[in-house]
């Protein structure tokens, strides 16, 4: 037996000889994906460069779920061709062809289908997730042979094939397909290889690895001990950080890195190395507690255990390290800062408000990305009237400002749920440096959340831990994440799978397990009206006739 | 054609992306005796279309001209465009009927006027916007179907797309936009001589194979995947007409004096300076990429509808003091969020004088365009969206008349996009949704 663990030991390669599926969902790969795919299939030294169309993260929704509705535009696919071509020529360029290039044309100017086919066949497997089918073989053979002609090359004629898998959408989105579901007659379930699929972006934010399709190959994805040994042992391996990072990066909504900028002058303390330590430290903290130490999920909101690097020593006042690298560290008991509600990158607004600190987006934050509670906008005729006068005297705090909204029943409905929560962070400015005055007023920062009230971030966090609605939230957001569904409709799964959580002592990892092992998972939930007519390529047996061009 | 040479070694040293016209009188033989027609084929000199964006709007009463109608009068927020207003349109008084949809700040304006239909939630279209539509029409001839570019460096501000949450991309910076149109593939159409890149038929045939899977793809996909795969096919399409056009010798093109390099950006940031800088750049890089053909559609965004634009040295930004800061009563307007309107309307100018800087012939680039320019918001310390400012700059070509304000007289501002879509060749009639829906062209303008 193949153990899908390692990425060793791979069947010969073959062309698919089943029928395909009918297709259920077509989910783009994001850009993390695409890079770890390229960095596992060809080698971490070939370079990725290009940019990548972003994919839209619906309001309150994850990325993750966006990407089965995500289209690739023009200006896209250009990119994407660009990057292909660039991948390709590294790979067959002469440094690495060794590597996947194992037989020697007969004639380096003329075409050779055989050692084409040698070299694009297992190349293929791995690109697309499955084995080519022999059609598809022998396009991108002729595709190759093709090339020869203008370009006087075999090797062009391979960089032009291979950057053409690159670009086809067999490559850039996950396509899933789906078979009947042995265990429930009349109901569709997804197929071995889309199960690989699922495991390996879920568990590793990467392409499935040669074990892994093997495991397909052999049906043992849909039978259901199979599957969960093999995902226990998945959940083992530290390849799971990757995907715990993947999930965390998409649910806490790490885009906003991307284009946060902040006036040097206003704030002497950010630079570049700052702003790209900011999510590094959340997810090394997130990690550490979730994975290295098995921890509670609960605990992310209450941890002093944190990690920093030379350019986020200035921004915590804490002695800097000789090292350029990151080194543990644990904030004192009665430090202002606990969980990942007192770190920078959790404090730091997105660009509309980069300015300074904001309560009601913090606490908005909290309510939505924490506990998947969606707070209504405020009203498009909002007024600032009351609120504007920020630079009076008489009211040099965020929550005397804020105070103006419990007086207006317009907008306490929705200042209730949020200003409580985010006002115990004010002890902290617009990039999360702390300070104990604003405009010389002590700052106070007590807070409430549904009815428990706090005066410390560690209160807060005790409080969002203790909240049926945080555990909850991740939990309902992980099946989301590994599906690309939303599941907002289905109350008795989310509160089974809280459950189970609870069970499990709200360690993620296991969470991870439950969810990769459950059938509902890979079910599909009502089949397209039209894509009932399951019609499959049109394949033939690798040994017939066609195998070889 | 040594003329040629001595030509392009005269450009150079002149040029930093800029768009500068040098007359090169040989030249003007490839035009014909209108200077309206390319004289090698007769096909008339291109008609672009582009949008440039803003957001927070303006402050209505010192922005709107006092009087509707033909040559009005400047107020003092459009005083930038003054020297160009008779090619300029101003329209006032298009409403956006929500219909039971929420007006979410800053997100409802700018997909409105774009896309027909206002938007049930945040952060994604609710259909293709108009740019796009007429890029479908415009836009299959050239390289590049359309160029996108964003000022502030953020790639996702972008209004344009299909809908289905696609947006289509924004370039962020000058550097890119420069190799993306003048890097590798870029045929100066004025090059003396024309050697097609063996490797260019070689990729078509690579994605003409990738095409052909199509049909084994589309076996047994449900509908919604279908039209996504319908349009990753489209963009396929598009990449297989680059190659084509790179693959033929393009016509002369007097206009097109292709920019040495791009101009040294800034790097992204919210520093307005910073980002009118940048924006410059691109507006100039844009303004070529025009004249050399390569594109017959853009759209530029100067900041976002939230804008995160600041003032060195503050900490407030644009968008904070669009509803902090206090009317002042003596002036009447808010004074540091009017610094950003005003800063705004310079850039606009700019991008308008750049166009108009290139001579075709008897005319100019911005003659042979529309620009269409719009904010999200009317006033921002309301998130008012009637009567949110909006521009046209250009005829096409003679396809809609300038130098108007004109009164929408509370009607759907969808009006603007069925008006421009049918300027610009669009079979459409009728367009938008619910109270956005239009059959009524806006007669002020048409020709």
């Amino acid at each position: 037996m193949v153990d899908p663990v390692s990425a060793s030991g791979s069947l010969p390669a073959v062309t698919l000889t089943d029928q395909l599926g009918p297709v259920v969902a077509m989910r783009r790969l994001t850009e993390s994906q695409y890079r770890n795919s390229i960095a596992d299939v060809f080698g971490p030294e070939i370079k990725v460069a290009g940019r990548f169309e972003p994919i839209v993260r619906p309001t309150n929704e994850l990325i993750s779920v966006a990407t089965a509705e995500s289209t690739i535009s023009p200006a896209g696919l250009e990119q994407f061709d660009a990057m292909a071509r660039n991948i390709a020529n590294q790979v067959i360029d002469s440094a690495n062809r060794d590597l996947f290039v194992k037989c020697t044309p007969a004639d380096a100017k003329q075409p050779d289908p055989n050692c084409a086919s040698e070299v694009l066949t297992p190349i293929g497997r791995h690109l697309f997730r499955r084995p080519l089918t022999v059609a598809e073989r022998d396009a991108y053979v002729k595709i190759a042979g093709n090339a020869v002609g203008p370009t006087g090359s075999f090797y062009d004629g391979l960089k032009l094939s291979l950057a053409g898998m690159l670009v086809s959408p067999n490559f850039l989105y996950v396509v899933e397909r789906a078979q009947p579901d042995s265990a429930h007659p009349g109901a569709i379930t997804l197929d071995n290889y889309s199960r690989a699929s699922r495991l390996s972006f879920l568990l590793w934010d990467t392409t499935p690895n040669a074990a892994l399709l093997d495991a397909a190959s052999q049906g043992r994805l849909t039978n259901q001990a199979e599957l969960t040994a093999i995902v226990r042992r998945m959940v083992t391996s530290p390849l799971i950080e990757n995907g715990v990072r993947a999930f965390f990066t998409d649910m806490l909504l790490f885009e906003k890195f991307e284009d946060m900028t902040k006036d040097p002058m206003v704030f002497p303390r950010y630079n570049p190395d700052v702003a790209n330590a900011l999510p590094e430290q959340l997810l090394r903290t997130i990690v550490d507690l979730l994975v290295t130490q098995d921890g509670d999920y609960r605990e992310m909101f209450t941890t002093r255990k944190t990690f920093v690097n030379r350019a986020l020593g200035p921004l915590y006042e804490v002695p800097v390290s000789q090292s350029q690298g990151w080194v543990p560290y644990e904030f004192g008991p009665n430090d202002d800062r606990a969980g990942i509600l007192g770190q920078a990158a959790f404090l730091s607004p997105g660009e509309a408000q980069q300015g300074r600190s904001s309560p009601t987006i913090r606490g908005r934050a909290i309510r939505e990305v924490l506990l998947c509670q969606a707070v209504p906008n405020p009203p498009g005729n909002v007024s600032f009237d009351e609120f504007e006068k920020k630079d009076n005297k008489a009211k040099p705090t965020a929550r005397m400002r804020l105070a103006t909204h419990s007086e207006n029943s317009v907008c306490s409905g929705c200042h209730s749920i949020t200003d409580p929560i985010g006002l115990a962070l004010e002890k902290f400015d617009g990039i999360g440096a702390f300070r104990a005055m604003e405009n010389g007023a002590i700052i106070d920062t007590t807070g409430v959340l549904d009815g428990v009230t706090f005066n410390t971030v560690a209160g807060l966090g005790k409080a969002i831990g203790a909240n049926k609605a945080a555990t909850q939230c991740v939990a309902a957001r992980a099946f989301e994440y590994a599906t690309g569904r939303t599941n907002r409709d289905n109350d008795a799964l989310v509160t089974a799978l809280e459950e189970a959580f609870t069970a499990d002592k709200y360690r993620f990892p296991a969470l991870l397990m439950r969810i990769a092992t459950m059938p509902e998972t890979y079910r599909v939930p009502s089949p397209k009206p039209d894509a009932g007519s399951a019609k499959v390529a049109s394949l033939t047996s690798s040994d017939q006739q066609g195998a070889k061009p | 054609m040594k003329m040629e040479l001595s030509r392009r070694t005269a450009l150079k040293g002149v040029l930093n992306g800029m768009a500068v016209t040098v007359a090169v009188p040989f030249l003007d033989c490839f035009l014909d005796s209108n200077g309206e027609a390319l004289a090698a084929t007769g096909a008339p000199l291109p008609t672009r279309f582009g949008t440039w964006f803003w957001g927070l709007g303006v402050n209505p009463p010192r922005w709107y001209p006092k009087n509707f109608g033909p040559d009005y009068d400047i107020s003092v927020e459009l005083e930038p465009i003054r020297a160009l207003k008779q090619k300029i349109n101003i329209f006032g008084n298009f409403n956006i009927p929500l219909d039971g949809n929420p007006n979410l700040p800053h997100g409802t304006g700018g997909p409105s006027i774009r896309s027909g239909a206002a938007p049930a939630a945040g952060g994604r279209s609710p259909g293709a916007s108009f740019d796009v539509l007429i890029s479908d029409v415009v836009g299959t001839r050239t390289r590049f179907r359309a160029l996108d570019a964003s000022a502030t460096g953020d790639s996702r501000n972008s209004l344009s797309g299909r809908g289905n949450g696609n947006l289509n991309p924004a370039e962020g910076t000058a550097a890119g936009l420069y190799t993306r149109v003048f890097g590798p593939g870029f045929r100066d159409p004025n090059s003396a001589t024309f050697t097609p890149d063996p490797m260019l038929l070689a990729r078509q045939s690579v994605l003409s194979g990738v095409g052909d899977q199509r049909k084994a793809l589309e076996a047994g996909l449900g509908a919604s995947d279908k039209r996504r795969l319908d349009q990753y096919f489209t963009s396929l399409r598009q990449l297989e007409k680059q190659i084509e056009v790179e693959l033929t010798k393009p016509e002369p093109l007097k206009a097109c004096v292709v920019p040495g390099k791009a101009g040294e950006s800034r790097p992204a940031s919210s520093d307005i300076d910073n980002v009118i800088h940048n924006h410059n750049l691109m507006a100039d890089l844009l303004v070529m990429a025009l004249a050399c053909d390569n594109t017959r559609v853009f759209n530029l965004s100067f900041n976002q509808g939230a804008s995160g634009l600041t003032r060195q040295g503050s900490t407030i930004t644009h968008h904070q003091l669009t509803h902090e800061e206090v009317l002042d009563n003596r002036l009447g307007y808010q004074p540091n969020v009017t610094f950003f309107v005003n800063k705004i309307m310079e850039s606009w100018a700019y991008f308008v004088k750049a166009l108009d800087s290139v001579k075709e012939g008897d005319r100019t680039l911005l003659d042979n365009t529309i620009v269409f320019a719009h904010s999200e918001t009317e006033f921002a310390k309301f998130h008012t969206i009637d009567n949110i400012p909006m521009m046209t700059a250009g005829s096409g070509g003679g396809r809609i008349k300038t130098g108007i304000y004109v009164d929408g007289g509370g009607t759907p501002v969808s009006r603007l996009g069925l008006t421009l879509q049918q300027a610009m060749g669009v079979p459409v009639d009728r367009w938008g949704s619910k109270g956005l829906e239009t059959n009524k062209p806006i007669k002020e303008i048409v020709v």
